[in-house]
């Protein structure tokens, strides 16, 4: 296996799609190809730290500021008819 | 090496009898469904339009949309597969409204191959954001992800940030699945790329200096 396939697979070897029989070919040229090896170790890092990274988390006071300005043009529509909503 | 696990599982059944609830006119029941959705909508309309003001629009007209097209939905999909796609909609419109000088479509072609081949392969530290104090760790991660194409950027965040399956973002996109995939693939590599600068082991420095992102935001 080249690096170029392996990178091709990467996503589905990082998601768990893909079949034993690749996922050994690729598990056994990470065995001896450093640069894949690192490749496939930072880009799991890098979901991680993307995933854990808590970014633009909704403020409890914004979140209740929305939820009511949603839920009173809610019962607007219902009120004004069926048309409406 | 061990692979990534989705995040969300969803209680599909009590989600059907909330929105069959709501259908029948319960703005309570809707309610619940906000309560559940709201932070994530919030996270992917700021992801896209990058913009504060535009992610408070985005969630309220997101749901109110969802609201009143209720009857449309089907439960052939999962509600917040539904939800995601008019949220990402309501998104788009706004970063092209802001920026009309450019054409933003998540059908956009990417000029090659070559964008996502990995150049910097230094490995990282063992805890690379540990390196940072938090605010620092932030500014690096939004910055990064910020320099993706929105094409890219909303990929990623549906299927690597919130956990959506494969199928659902393709649906939620309407992408095909091997769009989802080469745009994922290139998108966590570049941002990996992206993050080696700030995160790579460095043996004689102590590895606090920040270097400049430089990146050209799309």
């Amino acid at each position: 296996m080249k690096c170029a396939e392996f990178l091709n697979e990467l996503t589905n070897y990082l998601d768990g799609a893909i079949d034993e029989r690749t996922k050994a070919e690729l598990e056994d040229h990470l065995a001896w190809c450093r640069n894949c090896y690192v490749v496939c170790d930072t880009t799991k890092k890098t979901i991680e730290i993307y995933r854990d990274s808590q970014l633009y988390e909704l403020p409890e006071d914004l979140r209740t500021r929305l939820r009511t300005a949603i839920v009173s043009k809610c019962h607007a529509r219902k009120k004004a008819g069926p048309e409406h909503v | 090496m061990t692979t990534i696990q989705p995040k969300i599982d969803t209680p599909v059944t009590d989600e059907l009898a909330l929105v069959q609830a709501a259908k029948g006119g319960d703005v309570g029941a809707f309610e619940d469904l906000v309560r559940r959705y709201d932070r994530n909508v919030f996270r992917i309309a700021q992801h896209i339009t990058q913009n504060r003001e535009d992610a408070e629009d985005v969630v309220q007209d997101a749901f109110l949309k969802a609201y009143s097209n209720l009857h449309q939905f089907q439960g052939q999909s999962k509600f917040y597969t539904w939800l995601v796609r008019i949220a990402v909609n309501e998104a788009l419109m706004r970063l092209r409204r802001r920026r009309p000088e450019r054409m933003v479509s998540l059908d956009e072609e990417v000029k090659t191959e070559e964008d996502s081949l990995p150049r910097e392969v230094a490995d990282w530290s063992p805890n690379p954001e540990q390196q940072y104090n938090q605010a620092e760790l932030r500014e690096i991660l939004t910055r990064t992800i910020q320099g993706l194409p929105a094409s890219f950027r909303t990929v990623f965040v549906l299927r690597d940030v919130e956990g959506l399956s494969t199928e659902e973002t393709a649906e939620a996109l309407d992408l095909s699945i091997p769009a989802v995939k080469s745009r994922l693939l290139r998108a966590r590599l570049q941002l990996r790329e992206r993050l080696s600068r700030f995160f790579q082991r460095r043996e004689a420095t102590n590895g606090k200096q920040k270097p400049e992102t430089g990146d050209t935001d799309q």
